[in-house]
């Protein structure tokens, strides 16, 4: 299973690529897109919306299960990717590329996981 | 095969009505677009349809061991009852004298019902068992909230439960506790007690459970919730194992919806329609929905109950799914109902002891009107899932049991023979069973090829869900 | 006693010999002993000819009008003779829930070919597989319009009070504000509508026609309801569908209605049929089944049940309809109606339903005291004032073998449709000079 290093993890199997201080992107790992399997859809939220930590922000269908996406911490979303309301299948194909959302003035992120510590995770779960 | 609107032929048509005999008009604002309906002959109408029943499995083609919806043969009496003029032709808005005959049917279905359930009263305005889950939880929201209690807003709900029932409690603007199994698949009572509180509403159960197991602790549990000041609802899916032997009245609980098109025969009709009625103990009487039948000295009206929670729908429900299950109460009788459940029982344990010889049974022991194998072995030594097999059972002419139900089973197939299957049937279907099983350790491939002698093969469900086709392209 | 029961004594014997007990009771062991009972309080079972006649008696104890001038809800209408015959077979009637595709290609695709006609019907672009009737349609689909920040919903009272009824019941149920739109001229008050519009609101509902027959300015709803960013949900008659302007033409968000007109008995309420469509952009927040086209892997044509991530067995709590079984059986009916009528024979029926309506109201009116209550162009349905007891009315009619008007605050409710003989209609009206008399 691939994890780039670069990235911070979540234990609800979330991604955070820091674009700055205060802004990140989020997606869903390589190890989520996996067993969730072929993606049929995504719910995202609107730009300006609020996103809580741990609290879930859109979800992701696969066509007999869906499954939360979890806010790694509190801020406000400044970016979605559309890309994604049509062609959910690049999660798949591409789980670091496609980002969900853009959450910008972000706080709480200092309880992110390495990509080591996020392998461990995965590795409970199998 | 082709579709409707590509057989239609500009020009044809059936002859349906005589020329109008009044003076003719038409609205002022008209529609402006097309009405592309098929134009179509009555035989290729016949023809069409003909061809697609072919293609449509139902409990005539064959055995339907669908696991949790009770998939007994429907009685051709009962449709040709519910068909008479006398029923079928009669407004929902006449005055009661002229549909005593209707009101009687109500009320004496309610009768019988109420008996072989433990009720006091019942509803028959739900349309489906998910329709019924919610009118009752909105009698047991109204009932706490004629007491002032109203901070009483959350349903327990145990994990193994169908999905209608935490669905209904969001409808009626509840909360919902989850609370996981025991090892027997049954209710944790230690879990239970740690769960209820002053917020508690009430219950949601099946029992016998998901799992096919009749819960033995059932009159602590009912209790426990009573004691904590909440009411217990019975979800009525699995009523076919037990009637005539035990009530769920008497087990405790306080309201209940039945699945007439399941427990009492009333065909499944390809997905619809159903009938949910609710019944209740005395207490949640006053709550039930407008227009209860009852029978007074001048003859038979309908009431409505001064608390009402109002209607949750049109009228009074499926009236006609009513009349089918009456006729089949009165066949059956008080033996025959207590005869059905107890054979019901019996074909799904005879049939449980057959294929336990090749696989997994999820819980060990007497299970009641269904039981649940789990086929991780088999998907962990041969990669055959619990998929696989059932889409092998489809080349055999049997409609495969329920997949992956209870969520608390991996790789479940959820086996409910019900009690209109003939010994030679169930032991046709186990050497099939085992032949499949045989097939999956030698030859795996085979099962994750199946189906092949369907009218289509396995489909692409997920080009199904990214792309939606949802209607014919003109 | 009737049993459907095959097993014989002999192999009961053989299978719980096999299960290892010996008795029927011992199955159920779990059960505990102080619960059980022995018999149940219903009569002793019965032959089929016995259930036969007890029946036929309920049912010779209603009376069947062979003359109805009532709706307010459920229509009598021609059912072409093919309709029941294809709806008849055991294998429409038998079959679960086409949830394995495979074999249910026959019920996915007469669901795929109903959605492509309620399309077709109401001008929308998709349509789910039915819901349990026209009123629990309408509730549903005020459920659909609720988001985060509009919450409040506004119904126009010149809906059928049934249908009411059921979105008041739902919204108490999701704890959704509900408020009344009161009507005027037998139609929704659009002065009412403008002051409650504002950005609190997440929908409007109405019926088209009214409940008392008026044709309602739908274009005008919806684009007063878009201009405050609000849901316009229209409730419509099917068979007014095919010659009034479509939900689709008038601009509405969603299109609901009783589609029990379209080939269904009215069997005392129901089984009907709740019909929904919408725009494509609402199309993931339909609830119920939804049928779609896709391929096998031998790249040919197949139907199948999709976009499920919507429903309560997967979203279970935060599925936002709990539907599950539908009215699968009554779709079919409808589908097989809709094809034997073709769209010319629809029209048809709606013009019959359009022009005898006018004839009767032209000669009930011109019965002394029966005068029209609203102005306006109305359907098949009309309210008049009544010069006498409404009760002492619908007695005398009833001897003469007529289902008069439903009576209703402020007069009479009337409904013609094709049904309605000319000969039916100058029966009436000599027996309302009559009673006036």
């Amino acid at each position: 299973m691939n994890h780039p290093q670069e990235l911070k993890y979540t234990r609800s199997h979330e991604w955070v690529k820091m674009v700055d201080d205060t802004t990140a992107l989020v997606g869903l790992t390589d190890y989520a897109q996996h067993s969730l399997g072929d993606l049929v859809f995504v719910n995202l939220p609107m730009v300006g919306d609020p996103v809580t930590k741990e609290e879930a922000f859109g979800d992701v269908e696969s066509v007999k299960a869906v499954s939360d996406v979890f806010s790694p911490f509190d801020g406000e979303v400044s970016k979605v990717n559309e890309e994604l309301l049509d062609e959910p299948g690049k999660i798949n194909a591409d789980p670091y590329g496609a980002w969900l959302i853009e959450v910008s003035n972000i706080s709480g992120q200092e309880e992110l996981l390495s990509a080591e510590d996020y392998e461990k995770v995965c590795q409970e779960e199998e | 095969m082709k579709l409707l609107f590509e057989k239609s032929v500009e020009g044809r048509g059936c002859s349906i009505l005589p020329p109008l005999d009044v003076p003719a008009c038409e609205p002022k604002e008209k529609r402006q677009a097309p009405l592309r309906l098929p134009q179509i002959a009555e035989v290729d109408i016949s023809r069409h349809y003909t061809e697609l029943a072919k293609r449509t499995h139902g409990v005539n083609d064959g055995f339907y061991p669908l696991g949790s919806c009770t998939m007994k043969y429907n009685p051709k009496i009962n449709d040709e009852m519910a068909a008479l003029p006398g029923f079928a032709k009669v407004h929902p808005l006449q005055p009661a004298h002229t549909v005593q005959g209707c009101l009687k049917v109500l009320t004496l279905a309610e009768k019988y019902l109420c008996e072989i359930t433990g009720m006091d009263a019942m509803t028959f305005q739900p349309a489906a068992g998910a329709h019924g889950e919610f009118t009752g939880l909105l009698l047991i929201k109204a009932y706490h909230k004629s007491r002032g209690d109203t901070r009483r807003t959350k349903i327990i709900v145990p994990d193994a439960a169908h999905g209608t029932n935490p669905a209904s409690a969001t409808m009626a603007g509840m909360q919902i506790v989850n609370i996981p199994s025991n090892e027997e698949g049954c209710v944790d009572i230690e879990k239970l007690k740690a769960a209820v509180g002053e917020d508690t509403a009430g219950l949601m159960l099946t029992n016998p459970n998901t799992v096919g197991i009749f819960d033995k602790n059932i009159l602590q549990i009912t209790k426990i919730i009573h004691d904590a000041g909440g009411l217990n609802y019975y979800d009525g899916a699995n009523l076919n194992a037990v009637m005539g032997v035990v009530r769920p009245g008497d087990m405790g609980f306080d309201v209940i919806h039945l699945n007439l098109h399941k427990t009492f025969s009333t065909p499944h009709g390809g997905g619809g329609p159903g009938s949910g009625p609710v019944g209740c103990k005395e207490l949640l009487k006053p709550f039930l929905p407008l227009y209860h039948a009852v029978q007074t000295d001048d003859g038979y009206r309908f009431d409505s109950p001064k608390q009402s929670i109002g209607s949750v729908k049109a009228f009074y429900g499926n009236f006609a799914v009513v009349v089918k299950a009456l006729t089949y109460i009165l066949t059956l009788g008080a033996e025959g109902i207590r005869e059905a459940s107890q054979n019901a029982v019996l074909n799904a344990n005879y049939l449980k002891s057959r294929l336990s010889q090749w696989y997994d049974i999820a819980y060990d022991g007497i299970c009641m009107h269904e039981f649940v194998m789990t086929l991780e072995n088999l998907k962990k030594e041969h990669g055959v899932t619990a998929m696989d097999v059932a889409k092998m059972l489809l080349d055999n002419g049997i409609h495969p049991p329920t997949m992956y139900f209870p969520l608390i089973v991996h790789e479940a197939l959820m086996v409910e023979p019900t009690e209109t299957e003939s010994k030679d049937t169930l032991d046709q279907a186990a050497e099939v069973f085992h032949a499949i099983y045989q097939k999956a350790c030698e030859d795996p491939e085979a099962l994750h090829q199946a189906p092949t002698t369907t009218p289509v093969r396995r489909l692409d469900e997920v080009g199904a869900a990214r792309n939606p086709v949802l209607k014919y392209p003109f | 006693m009737g049993s459907y029961v095959p097993s014989t004594q002999a192999e009961r014997q053989e299978m719980l010999h096999a299960v290892g007990v010996n008795t029927l009771d011992e199955l159920y062991g779990a059960v505990p002993k102080e619960m059980m009972i022995d018999s149940l309080g219903i009569p002793q079972g019965k032959s089929e000819l016995e259930v036969s006649s007890i029946m036929q008696e309920m049912a010779g104890e209603n009376r069947v009008f062979s003359s109805i001038f009532r709706g307010a809800g459920a229509y009598h209408h021609y059912i072409p003779s093919i309709v029941k015959s294809v709806t008849g077979k055991e294998e429409f009637i038998t079959a679960y829930t086409p949830y394995q595709a495979e074999i249910s290609q026959g019920i996915l695709q007469s669901i795929f070919e109903y959605q492509t006609m309620i399309c077709e019907l109401t001008g929308m672009d998709v349509s789910n597989a039915s819901v349990y009737d026209g009123a629990s349609a309408a509730a549903e689909a005020v459920a659909m319009c609720k988001d985060r920040k509009r919450q409040k919903a506004l119904v126009s009272q010149s809906a059928n009070p049934m249908v009411i009824q059921t979105i008041q019941t739902y919204c108490e149920g999701a704890d959704t504000e509900l408020v009344l739109i009161p009507a005027k001229d037998g139609k929704t008050d659009l002065d009412a509508l403008t002051a409650q519009l504002d950005d609190t609101v997440s929908c409007v509902y109405f019926a088209q026609p009214s409940f008392f027959g008026v044709i309602e300015d739908a274009q005008a709803i919806c684009q007063l309801v878009h201009a405050h960013g609000a849901k316009a949900i229209m409730g419509v008659n099917p068979i007014a569908c095919a010659i009034l302007p479509t939900p689709g033409e008038c601009g509405a968000d969603i299109a609901v209605g009783e589609g029990q007109p379209l080939g269904m008995p009215l069997s005392f309420g129901g089984p009907y049929l709740g019909f929904m469509a919408a725009t494509s952009a609402m199309m993931r927040k339909l609830p119920g089944r939804i049928v779609g086209q896709t391929t096998d892997i031998e790249g040919k044509r197949a139907f199948v049940l999709t976009l499920q991530a919507r429903e309560q067995h997967i979203r279970r709590e935060k599925a936002s309809s709990n539907i599950c079984s539908n009215q699968a059986h009554c779709a079919l009916t409808a589908s097989v109606y809709m094809a034997a009528m073709g769209g010319e024979g629809l029209k048809q029926v709606a013009g019959q339903c359009y022009s005898k309506a006018h004839y009767a109201c032209e000669k009930i009116t011109a019965v002394s005291g029966f005068g029209r209550v609203y102005e306006g162009d109305f359907f098949h349905e009309f309210v008049t004032t009544c010069p006498t007891d409404p009760q002492e009315l619908m007695e005398c009619l009833e001897q003469r073998g007529i289902l008069g008007p439903l009576p209703i605050e402020g007069g009479l409710l009337w409904c013609v449709t094709e049904m309605n003989s000319k000969a039916q209609i100058d029966a009436l009206a000599a027996c309302l000079e009559e009673v006036g008399k």
